[in-house]
């Protein structure tokens, strides 16, 4: 290549990188902020039961088990798109899901559990969501993955679909509850 | 009656700014240094903004937290760390400069860097380009000579 169809070219050459560059930025998602708590234990809590208040679940109870934390509210529109994929999860038995009701009152969470359906074990109530602080939260709903010691493996921002659990979220879990 | 409405309004007034600050202490001393770490954070739910300038409810939240741990006498890098382990760098308005930023704040003068020296070798090559081409001896005479014909007229 001769010195003049290089700089003839170098205009072309130089669009095709930057249109390069903007059609990645494209396909990420600015809303989805990596956590820094990933591969970090989950904070500590011990937070009431929603549908028994004299209990509590602190996050030790949790250890040796591998669960998803699914923070939710009954005041969140994504909730109701996501709530019925949790709930034909929890129907095939394959992971604990728990619900952290994040800023709800509780006779509108338990009225929207019986709903919509109530997927979780058991649902922890942080009315004041100082534990939603703890987490990272800032989208509702989140999702945590859990490991048996009690580490935050993976993080959902934004609805569970059918397609995070394939291919993501259920293969983590198996890989994680076999270890 | 028109009294009553305008009380009435007033009233409402009253009620929406309280809303936008709920917790606020009394002591201005208190907030203004709430508002300073607040600048430094970004509200992730509407991420182009300051908590400070948001009213989200996490923004609220978080203003809160930031309340009660100058309160507990801790110090603005503590509660810069304590928001950095939760919602990552991203939280800091301002971006750290580590090993992962250094593309973010060293880009833009490396761009200038580059954009400097092709002005240099451009305007140089010009330059060189540009000059007279040098006249034979021959050339310069008849020049002169044309010239230094008085005109008629």
């Amino acid at each position: 290549m001769t010195s003049t169809t290089f700089k003839r070219f170098l205009p072309l050459g130089i669009f095709i990188v930057l249109v390069g560059f903007l059609a990645i930025g494209l396909t990420l998602n600015p809303r989805e902020v990596p956590s820094p708590l990933i591969n970090k234990p989950v904070p500590q809590f011990k937070l009431t039961v929603l549908s028994a208040p004299e209990k509590t679940i602190a996050a030790q109870d949790m250890l040796g088990k591998v669960w998803l934390l699914n923070v939710w509210a009954s005041w969140c529109a994504a909730c109701r798109i996501e709530h019925p994929v949790l709930v034909e999860l929890a129907k095939t038995n394959q992971v604990a899901i728990y619900g952290l009701n994040y800023k709800d009152k509780s006779p509108a969470a338990l009225a929207w559990l019986a709903n919509f359906g109530n997927p979780y074990v058991q649902s922890l109530v942080d009315a004041d969501g100082l534990v939603g602080i703890d987490l990272g939260v800032y989208g509702v709903p989140e999702t945590f993955v859990v490991d048996k010691q009690g580490m935050i493996r993976y993080k959902q921002i934004g609805p569970v679909t059918p397609e995070a659990l394939r291919d993501t979220i259920l293969p983590l879990v198996k890989k994680l509850s076999a270890s | 009656m028109k009294v009553l409405f305008i009380a009435l309004g007033l009233s409402l007034g009253l009620m929406a700014q309280a809303k936008v600050a709920p917790n606020a202490s009394a002591d201005p001393a208190l907030e203004a240094r709430v508002m300073v770490i607040a600048e430094e954070l970004r509200c992730l739910v509407c991420q182009n903004e300051t908590i400070a300038a948001s009213d989200a409810d996490l923004a609220i939240d978080l203003k809160n937290q930031i309340r009660i741990k100058l309160t507990q006498g801790q110090s603005q890098k503590q509660i810069l760390d304590f928001m950095v382990e939760r919602y990552g760098d991203f939280v800091l308005y301002r971006p750290p400069f580590k090993p992962t930023t250094l593309l973010l704040w060293l880009g833009p003068f490396v761009l200038l860097g580059i954009a400097v020296l092709m002005l240099v070798l451009n305007v140089r090559r010009r330059r060189r380009g540009a000059q007279p081409p040098a006249m034979s001896d021959e050339d310069q005479a008849k020049a002169r000579a044309l010239l230094d014909t008085p005109t008629h007229n």
